[in-house]
């Protein structure tokens, strides 16, 4: 990677940015608009022209996407190119049983290993490091996304992706990893294997971890430093932009984390009328993609929490900033790291023949770890006198949920109308983690 | 020859119990049998009592999941190898006790074996070719 490049492009004067990020937008909005029949009518609907992006400030002109737009096209019907030219798909949890579907050309592929090596460079990573990326591989973006973006950096990278934790401080040690890759929680509970192993952390290596995919707080940040004997950095990103590298904290920030913006565009909206708000404001993230060529996205609204900070920062970059997300507008839980939505749970209780869809989401923190109990009412129709009947249901319940949102869940079975119902609906999930 | 049973669905909780029998109570149902099978999770209570109906409904409307089945009696001496008896004639031809509970009667001469069987009737037939006495439930409600 060239790194003079890359100083030049991060620390440019906003008006340069601010060009290249309007060039690139109107270039965009043309193409989709050309391409992109779902796209087109929309824009069409809104009364907006691709000539009309005449500023940044026009951008707002633009109808929002969101993740029904990506189910309503499910699964490539919102890609500009013809599929020769996708090169790799991704997907992460829908709302209902159908996952959000991205694609990738060659040209996206490498545009992403770059902004990912660049946020990799920015938590001080060199080509000198060796990589231990504990994000999961396949459909999830991160394991891959942050894989190619250690190889662009000219860094060794472990694919030792997660799970088997043994094995994996056996690795960290023997082969002398420097970064950890991982989600916060899963770095927490490494910590813990080392201390049940007899392995010191400080006899380590490990530098700098950087650490996203799911929220985490500022006391669980020091609890990784403090434990693990590293500095922990927050790291952003989500399939539908592109993955991971979207924003990133650098080593001198006292808060927030650049956003890549000659790649990807923020705004931050009011989450209830939908207005741009100004840069300081809390309100809902949302992202256009700049350069990506098989599936750019326009105005996507995260429905992550957050608010954008101006100010420079000390480490000489004028990417704006991205406070660490506060929260969700909607009622999207991360359970380890994976996206899940209360009405995929409500999607597979719905397709287990009499079970009726009474049912309650119960997350809690065990140790480092999330758990999740779904608990199910027992209706008449699937009640039976043989525990091995209602076993079985249980069972299935379970297989279904881990089939349809890659997690493991509890499924207990409870008595009617257990379920707390407020003004008659239900509250579907209890989050008892203390984040 | 079957008997009406009833089934009750409890999360492990404590009070349940109590409380289903003293709905039965204030209802003037009486309780001539019952188990309770558990899991880790959850229990299930079969019952069988005189007034089955109505046991059904008042324990629905107090907002429990009742279900009900049916299960066979088989009245035995209460002497050694009564039970061993009985399943020697049904599992020689590969019939499966999904459960089964018993008691003895109030002269303690008769005992009184419930069972649920995979193939009820292939074992009501087979009980009664045995010679061995099957009860009605009102036969086993008036013990």
């Amino acid at each position: 990677m060239n790194m003079m490049r890359v100083k030049e492009i991060e620390t440019l004067p906003r008006a340069g940015l601010e060009a290249i990020q309007l060039q690139r937008l109107q270039s965009l909005v043309h193409r989709v608009y050309k391409t992109v029949a779902p796209y087109r009518e929309k824009m069409d609907a809104a009364g907006v022209k691709p000539e009309d992006i005449q500023s940044l400030a026009d951008l707002k002109k633009l109808p929002f996407t969101t993740k029904d737009d990506l189910r309503d096209n499910y699964p490539f019907g919102l890609f500009t190119v013809p599929m020769d030219d996708v090169v790799r798909v991704h997907a992460s949890s829908g709302t209902t049983g159908k996952p959000t579907v991205v694609g990738y050309t060659r040209g996206d592929i490498e545009m992403w290993a770059s902004v990912m090596a660049r946020a990799l460079s920015m938590a001080g990573v060199t080509k000198g490091d060796m990589i231990h990326n504990a994000y999961g591989y396949g459909l999830f973006t991160g394991g891959l996304g942050a894989h190619y973006g250690a190889e662009y950096l000219g860094a060794t990278v472990i694919p030792v992706s997660g799970g088997n934790t043994k094995r994996q401080i056996t690795i960290m040690r023997d082969f002398g990893s420097t970064v950890l890759l991982a989600t916060p929680s899963y770095a927490l509970n490494l910590a813990d294997a080392m201390i049940d192993a007899g392995v010191d952390p400080e006899d380590l290596k490990l530098r700098v971890g950087i650490h996203g995919a799911e929220p985490w707080s500022e006391n669980m940040r020091e609890e990784v430093e403090r434990k693990l004997g590293i500095r922990a950095v927050d790291i952003y990103g989500l399939s539908e932009v592109i993955g991971p590298g979207v924003a990133m904290e650098c080593l001198e920030t006292d808060r927030g984390m650049h956003i890549l913006e000659d790649h990807f565009l923020p705004e931050i909206v009011d989450p209830d009328t939908f207005e741009p708000l100004p840069y300081g404001e809390p309100g809902e993230l949302v992202f256009t993609t700049l350069t990506k060529e098989a599936f750019p996205i326009i105005r996507y609204r995260t429905k992550d929490l957050s608010r954008l900070i101006a100010e420079p920062c000390r480490c000489g970059r004028t990417l704006v900033r991205m406070e660490k997300v506060t929260g969700r507008t909607d009622d999207m839980l991360i359970i380890r790291g994976v996206n899940v939505f209360p009405s995929q749970v409500e999607h597979v209780l719905m397709g287990v023949e009499g079970v009726e869809p009474h049912y309650q989401i119960e997350v809690n923190r065990e140790g480092n770890l999330d758990t999740m109990d779904v608990l199910v009412e027992v209706s008449e129709q699937v009640f039976s006198d043989e525990i091995k009947v209602l076993e079985n249901l249980t069972r299935k319940i379970q297989v279904e949920i881990k089939d349809l949102l890659g997690v493991t869940a509890r499924v207990k079975l409870v008595e009617p109308r257990t379920i707390k119902r407020s003004e008659g609906k239900a509250q579907r999930v209890i989050d008892n983690r203390k984040l | 020859m079957r008997v009406e049973q009833i089934a009750v669905f409890l999360e492990n909780k404590s009070g349940r119990l109590a409380e289903i029998t003293e709905i039965l109570a204030e209802n003037g149902i009486n309780i001539r049998a019952l188990s309770v099978a558990d899991t880790a999770d959850f229990g299930i209570l079969r019952l069988i009592v005189n007034k089955v109906d109505l046991a059904q409904k008042v324990l629905k409307e107090n907002g429990f999941t009742v279900g009900k089945t049916t299960v066979i009696a088989v009245e035995v001496p209460d002497q050694a190898g009564g039970l061993a008896g009985v399943l020697k004639t049904v599992e020689a031809e590969g019939l499966n006790v999904e459960y089964m509970y018993a008691f003895v009667n109030k002269s303690g001469e008769k005992a009184v074996l419930i069972f649920r069987f995979d193939d009820m009737d292939k074992a009501i037939q087979l009980l009664q070719k045995a010679g061995l006495t099957l009860l009605s439930g009102e036969q086993v409600c008036s013990l």
